[in-house]
């Protein structure tokens, strides 16, 4: 339908418009959204915001440098408890955490006690993810696996920090995650206005990524991703070594992850290890697809429509919700994969062989039924 | 930790578990060694599996009264292999053959099956766990001494598998489709040329890997709960003895299932469970330094 009115205006939305009209809509879509939502639902958007810039991160690396990582849940989480770890200091009020008091421990572990200081956590945000994933990246793009490959080892290390996540009890929180975050600076987290400011200051961090990513695609550095992602080998041959950009993107990415982790964290006030595991991290891919990949405003716009319903949906049908999902995972790469910005781009729409066919089957059928129809009258 | 009959147990568990992951990587190995496609369905093959055995017990107590363990576990076995294998050949006809090509997508596509498998057996089973009784004689133990005592249900494991590698191998070496399969497998175009009908030998290829995961469904039956989810639990392990094995070669996923399988129950076993697989998957990545492609692999040119 959207393609049809498209075609009814060509050329309306070419150009500068194309480009800039929806990522500026979308924005003051978002900024005027706390006068007309509830405050529930302010909350809820200003979630899934932090949650958009994790879609924009596998965007980066996915869309534009061909890894599918299903393991960027971990750097969100990474970036969240680093956070966190703080808040739960400031909460704490210069005692030994509950969880810990709970566990047996008598005082507080080394690796804890810097993260009291802001200037400490803050850094660790994007210092702690992209120092795991250089290091992975390292690793893995020096002995060249690519593809399904990296997309394996990528989950295999989602399922692995997030198990070690929940094995540390007395250092991690366990299963529970840090809990009881009250207050952020001194700001009460359960204050209607501390929560609009955090959902403002998520909109910020949005729009600086977004800002940020279009820098890097549009850049030289952006456009050896995009040739290496086409052809790795014909890079190498052209004299680049493709592992050091694709680890480089890949920490990028992370510490955009980690971003989004930390403004997470105290608009929940509470982090845990399911949001580090296997099942949230792959989500995440399916709100990139839905949005468009490749496209970095699709990302955004995948991961609020995706998250929405997700919300609407699972609290009136809880079981339908995972049929739902499951579709959108098939849907999203057999019969829309350039999702919603490619349908809006009108290079989308493919159908699959096999229904392609049936609809041509169906026209026949119809056309025959009409002529028999035309006989009869 | 010291009696070395303790470590003889965890290195039989290791083996046990090792021959489980073993039944669960050779169909991911097939199909990825032959349309270079990982589906990320395959643990719900497990599950499947799992709760045809599950189901054919129920049945049995209903028709004889009498919980007819000694029997149904065995009926089970090929049913779950066909259950299961008929369910990947639905699934490979009807969504991975439109996909062929794009193996990123063909993760998301799969994962999404997956996630309606379960989904479906949570609405038929319910979301709770479920117990399949063993059958009576497979719980016995055999005591070599009276420290190193060998549960019967390990050996029986180990036994089947043996059995099932043993039909691989005649399917792959001794049969006209393995034949093709290989063929395939070396070369797709020229196999195509030559009239070998590729897509067919695809779905069968992928029928048996979803058999083979569906009768490792069977196998974990006999050691613990079965839920709706039980297949993400293993499905990571045998991804990493997928990738530590090589492309698509059956040697090098035998050993790797072998070794993941040890080491997973030798460092659980002098750690904790969740260190033990923490240091298997850091060793992976180190041992993939040496050797990127695994550890077999075929020549190329």
């Amino acid at each position: 339908m959207v393609s049809l009115v498209l075609r009814r205006f060509p050329g309306g939305m070419s150009g500068h418009l194309s480009r800039f009209g929806p990522p500026i809509i979308l924005l003051l879509l978002l900024l005027a959204a706390p006068l007309v939502l509830s405050d529930f639902r302010v909350n809820l958007l200003g979630k899934i915001l932090a949650f958009a810039i994790l879609a924009l991160s596998l965007d980066l690396i996915w869309g534009y440098a061909g890894m599918l990582s299903l393991g960027h849940g971990v750097f969100f989480g990474l970036g969240g408890y680093a956070f966190a770890m703080f808040l739960k200091l400031e909460a704490a009020k210069g005692e030994l955490p509950d969880f810990m008091f709970w566990s047996g421990l008598k005082e507080l572990p080394i690796f804890w006690a810097p993260f009291q200081y802001a200037w400490f956590a803050i850094p660790m945000v994007v210092i702690l993810p992209s120092l795991l994933a250089g290091a992975l990246g390292f690793l893995v793009f020096r002995s060249r696996i690519t593809g399904v490959y990296f997309a394996l080892i990528s989950q295999a290390l989602a399922l692995m920090v997030s198990i070690l996540f929940i094995g540390q009890q007395p250092y991690t929180g366990g299963t529970n995650g840090l809990t009881n975050l009250t207050s952020v600076f001194g700001h009460s987290l359960y204050s209607v206005e501390t929560q609009k400011a955090l959902y403002y200051i998520t909109i910020a961090f949005l729009v600086g990524s977004y800002l940020l990513c279009l820098g890097v695609v549009s850049s030289p550095f952006g456009r050896l991703l995009v040739a290496i992602r086409d052809d790795e080998n014909r890079v190498r041959f052209s004299g680049y070594d493709p592992a050091i950009f694709k680890t480089a993107v890949y920490a990028l990415s992370a510490a955009l992850a980690g971003i989004g982790g930390a403004l997470f964290a105290p608009q929940v006030g509470i982090v845990s290890p399911t949001m580090m595991g296997i099942v949230p991290s792959i989500e995440v891919a399916v709100w990139v697809a839905v949005g468009g990949r490749g496209t970095l405003i699709g990302a955004i716009i995948g991961a609020i429509i995706v998250n929405y319903a997700k919300s609407l949906l699972s609290e009136a049908f809880p079981d339908f919700w995972t049929y739902f999902l499951g579709a959108l995972f098939i849907g999203a790469v057999l019969i829309f994969p350039r999702g919603i910005i490619g349908l809006l781009r009108r290079e989308g729409w493919q159908w699959p062989q096999w229904m392609s066919v049936a609809r041509r089957r169906l026209n026949a059928v119809g056309s025959a039924t009409a002529s028999v129809w035309r006989g009869i009258r | 930790m010291t009696d070395p009959a303790a470590w003889a147990v965890q290195i039989f568990n290791g083996l046990s578990m090792g021959s489980i992951f073993l039944l669960v990587a050779l169909g991911l190995a097939l199909s990825f060694g032959l349309m270079n496609i990982i589906n990320l369905a395959h643990g719900e093959f497990i599950m499947i599996g799992a709760y045809t055995t599950y189901s054919l017990q129920q049945l049995a107590i209903v028709l004889t009264g009498t919980p007819a363990a000694d029997y149904s576990y065995f009926i089970s076995i090929p049913v779950a292999f066909l259950v299961a294998g008929a369910a990947g050949f639905i699934i490979e006809r009807l969504l991975i053959r439109h996909l062929y090509g794009r193996s990123l997508d063909t993760l998301l596509a799969t994962w999404g099956v997956g996630l309606f498998l379960q989904q479906l057996a949570r609405t038929i089973f319910g979301a709770p766990n479920v117990q399949v009784v063993s059958p009576s004689w497979l719980t016995a133990t055999v005591d070599i001494t009276t420290t190193l005592v060998l549960p019967v249900k390990r050996i029986f494991i180990i036994a089947l598998v043996m059995l099932c590698l043993g039909g691989i191998f005649w399917y792959m070496f001794r049969s006209n489709w393995g034949r093709r399969t290989r063929a395939v497998m070396q070369n797709r175009p020229m196999a195509s040329s030559l009239g070998v009908a590729t897509n067919q030998v695809d779905s069968l290829t992928f029928a048996l890997g979803s058999g083979l995961a569906g009768v490792a469904g069977c196998a974990l039956a006999l050691l613990g709960p079965i839920g709706p989810s039980m297949g993400t639990f293993y499905i990571v392990d045998a991804f990493i003895v997928v990738i530590l094995g090589g492309l698509g070669q059956i040697p090098g996923t035998i050993l790797a299932a072998l070794l993941i399988g040890m080491f997973n129950s030798i460092f659980e076993f002098s750690t904790t469970a969740v260190v033990g697989k923490v240091l298997v998957f850091a060793l992976v990545i180190l041992f993939l330094q040496w050797k990127p492609r695994g550890l077999m692999q075929l020549r190329g040119r």
